[in-house]
């Protein structure tokens, strides 16, 4: 079944020229695009499925074997992003459908808004993939440059400050990025994460230490983590409100991913675990005291983003099988939750004219199912029992208690005072936007259903993984064991230790 | 791995990109940022020149003995990160080009919201729809005197002063 591999990569692209060629007919374009991302997300589950049955599935790309050809590589952790960016994908893209209907022909320059979405699409698919830190790159640079496209549509003044200061520090990270690689290659001769793994435990640990530190750089500009997160609120709010919901809840992600897979199987040592710790706690308390000062919900919604990603990286600094595994559920958890948000802030934006809490008010008289839909994911991101983003810190902090130092405890209760300010910063805004009388009486205007259903769509998937937590940590579980033990990722990529199942000859060493 | 010690003219050659690189990268114009990024972008294309190990011949089998071939993996990835480096220089490009026609200039611009923020906090003001804005004494003072006064900080355009507040007062 393994030719469903390169399938989430390859469609999205096809389809992506295909909705280029037929650029002057949205209608076509449309159905391509819904129709690819619907099959992606078939595939996703499908993947899902056959590997947490049989284990990693490996593709050794045109037949060339793995060190020497680039291999795909599924595995529990890449399956779980893959379905969940997958359903978000597919949700927004509704939405932003929803969105462009609802405008008629203001809206943005559709004709390549699908193409560019779509090769996001399979560049984030090709970033939780592949299993070859330059092929990482390409996936990379993939969903960064739809993203800059995305991020500075319609050019307009706003759009081009926010974009400008995006597209510098994304490209200064990819730079980082690459002078890991070359790096990594120049110190071991592979790019191969399967034989990084057993090489670059061989040699000098003090390079292993500086090539660490690169990449861990690299992802943690991507991920937003705190000292190299000041890009990020400055640059999300100002996009189109789909656009920034699909950046939220996705390419942060793929930063934590990649920093989950360079922490577990190219670093197993843990020599950057205190490190990633302290990162985790100024990144949760520093960006959610940004979140506290904010009157304009989209940049209050960044700042939270940044701080949950505290979250995630503090399971990987922990680094042990509970901390892990809460982290990787928490990473699918704020996907949705975060995505749901930022389409309710665009819904608010609709109807209130505004995004400013300044401006807004009595939105509970005026649209009381927009209210419920912001209320219940706001609550599941400041961790109210029994929602997801409850379970989700629960694992974490039990975590943060076994692994029984007194830098996990002090990041325990960092993370005990962020789950607590996350919720007073979004009780703010729910008071301020839902509760309060509006200064100026609010424009008559309407949401579209349309828009309205792949909101609360994305927002239930959320609440569901509450209902479905105990098998789904289950899963992670296994995933987190799978990370901690290598063994069943080295021995699908390299069964024998040395080659892949391809066609290309070993030379005989010389 | 490389056995041989790298070429040092490609080595100084590096540093020197990666420097004017840097100090491009610092300035405000986006135009100077991109030759900056580009200059960057060049020097780790040397650089994995430099982890393909010493020069060799073509890594073509049949043109000469497999020893004296040269490692052909680092070169795809040059080529590749040229053509990424390529598409994105368009792209800032253009955004230069468009941040001129918009704003007669291609300097990166502030965030406008930041400095309000800023500006805000440095005046010691308050969010003016929070509920606890207790701070003001003397504001707390006049809006807890008698309501059949002539309410005094009216007058001045206080962002205290809403209709809808002092009913719990």
């Amino acid at each position: 079944m393994n030719w469903l591999l390169p399938m989430p990569v390859i469609l999205p692209l096809f389809t992506a020229g295909f909705a280029l060629a037929m650029a002057r007919r949205p209608r076509a374009q449309l159905a391509a695009s819904v129709a690819t991302l619907t099959i992606v997300l078939g595939i996703a589950i499908a993947l899902m499925v056959i590997t947490h049955a049989e284990g990693p599935q490996v593709v050794n790309l045109g037949a060339w074997s793995a060190p020497v050809g680039i291999v795909l590589v599924a595995d529990r952790l890449s399956a779980l992003m893959l379905v969940v960016s997958a359903v978000v994908i597919l949700g927004v893209l509704l939405y932003s459908v929803a969105q462009g209907l609802a405008d008629g022909d203001q809206g943005a320059p559709v004709a390549i808004y699908y193409p560019t979405y779509l090769v996001l699409a399979a560049g984030v698919s090709n970033a939780f993939l592949t299993g070859d830190l330059f092929n990482l790159f390409v996936g990379f640079e993939m969903l960064l440059a739809a993203s800059y496209v995305l991020l500075t549509l319609g050019g307009t003044s706003s759009r081009m400050r926010a974009g400008s200061i995006y597209v510098i520090v994304s490209l200064l990270s990819s730079m980082l990025f690459l002078i890991a690689i070359a790096m990594t290659y120049a110190a071991t001769g592979t790019l191969n994460m399967a034989q990084l793994s057993t090489r670059l435990a061989e040699i000098d640990p003090n390079i292993s230490l500086v090539l660490q530190i690169l990449l861990l750089m690299a992802f943690g500009i991507k991920a937003a983590v705190f000292p190299l997160s000041m890009w990020l609120p400055d640059s999300y709010p100002t996009a189109p409100a789909p656009v920034t919901a699909v950046f939220a809840g996705l390419l942060t992600k793929v930063g934590v991913y990649a920093i989950i897979r360079t922490q577990t199987l190219l670093f197993p040592d843990g020599r950057m675990d205190t490190i990633l710790i302290v990162a985790s706690i100024v990144t949760m308390v520093v960006a959610i005291l940004g979140a506290v000062a904010q009157d304009d919900i989209k940049r209050l919604l960044s700042f939270t983003l940044v701080s949950h990603i505290g979250y995630m990286v503090l399971g990987v600094g922990l680094a042990n099988q509970l901390g892990l595994s809460a982290s990787i559920f928490y990473v699918a958890h704020h996907i949705t939750v975060q995505t749901a948000l930022f389409l309710v802030s665009g819904l608010i934006e609709r109807r209130g004219g505004t995004t400013s809490l300044e401006k807004l008010g009595s939105l509970t008289k005026a649209a009381p199912a927009l209210a419920i839909l912001f209320f219940v994911p706001a609550m599941n991101l400041g961790g109210i029992p029994p929602m997801s983003g409850f379970l989700g810190k629960l694992g974490l902090m039990q975590a943060g208690i076994q692994h029984d130092t007194g830098l996990a405890y002090v990041a325990v209760a960092a993370g005990l005072a962020t789950s607590l300010l996350t919720l007073y910063a979004i009780v703010k805004a729910w008071n301020k936007a839902f509760w309060q009388t509006a200064p100026k009486p609010l424009p008559d205007t309407d949401v579209p259903r349309s828009m309205f259903v792949p909101a609360a769509s994305i927002a239930s998937i959320g609440v569901l993984l509450a209902v479905v937590a105990g098998p789904l940590y289950a899963y992670t579980d296994a995933a987190a064991r799978d990370l901690r033990a290598q063994t069943p990722y080295l021995t699908s990529v390299l069964p024998d230790g040395e080659r892949g199942e391809g066609l290309s000859h070993q030379v005989e060493e010389e | 791995m490389i056995e041989a010690s790298p070429s040092l003219a490609l080595v100084i050659a590096i540093g020197v990109q990666f420097g004017a690189g840097v100090y491009l990268l610092l300035e405000r114009s986006l135009t100077r940022v991109l030759v900056g990024i580009y200059l960057i972008g060049n020097g780790v294309n040397l650089m994995f020149l430099l982890a393909g190990g010493a020069a060799a011949g073509p890594p073509l089998i049949g043109t000469g003995p497999e020893e004296e071939m040269a490692d052909p993996l680092p070169q795809a990835m040059v080529l590749t990160a040229i053509v990424i480096n390529l598409g994105l220089t368009a792209f800032v490009l253009a955004m230069a080009y468009r941040s001129w026609q918009l704003h007669g200039h291609d300097e990166v611009q502030d965030d406008l919201e930041d400095r309000r923020l800023a500006r805000r906090a440095e005046r010691g003001e308050f969010d003016s729809r929070d509920d606890d804005f207790g701070a003001n004494l003397a504001v707390e003072a006049a809006e807890a005197r008698d309501e059949t006064e002539e309410p005094v900080i009216s007058e001045q355009p206080s962002p205290f002063a809403r209709g809808d507040r002092g009913d719990g007062s």
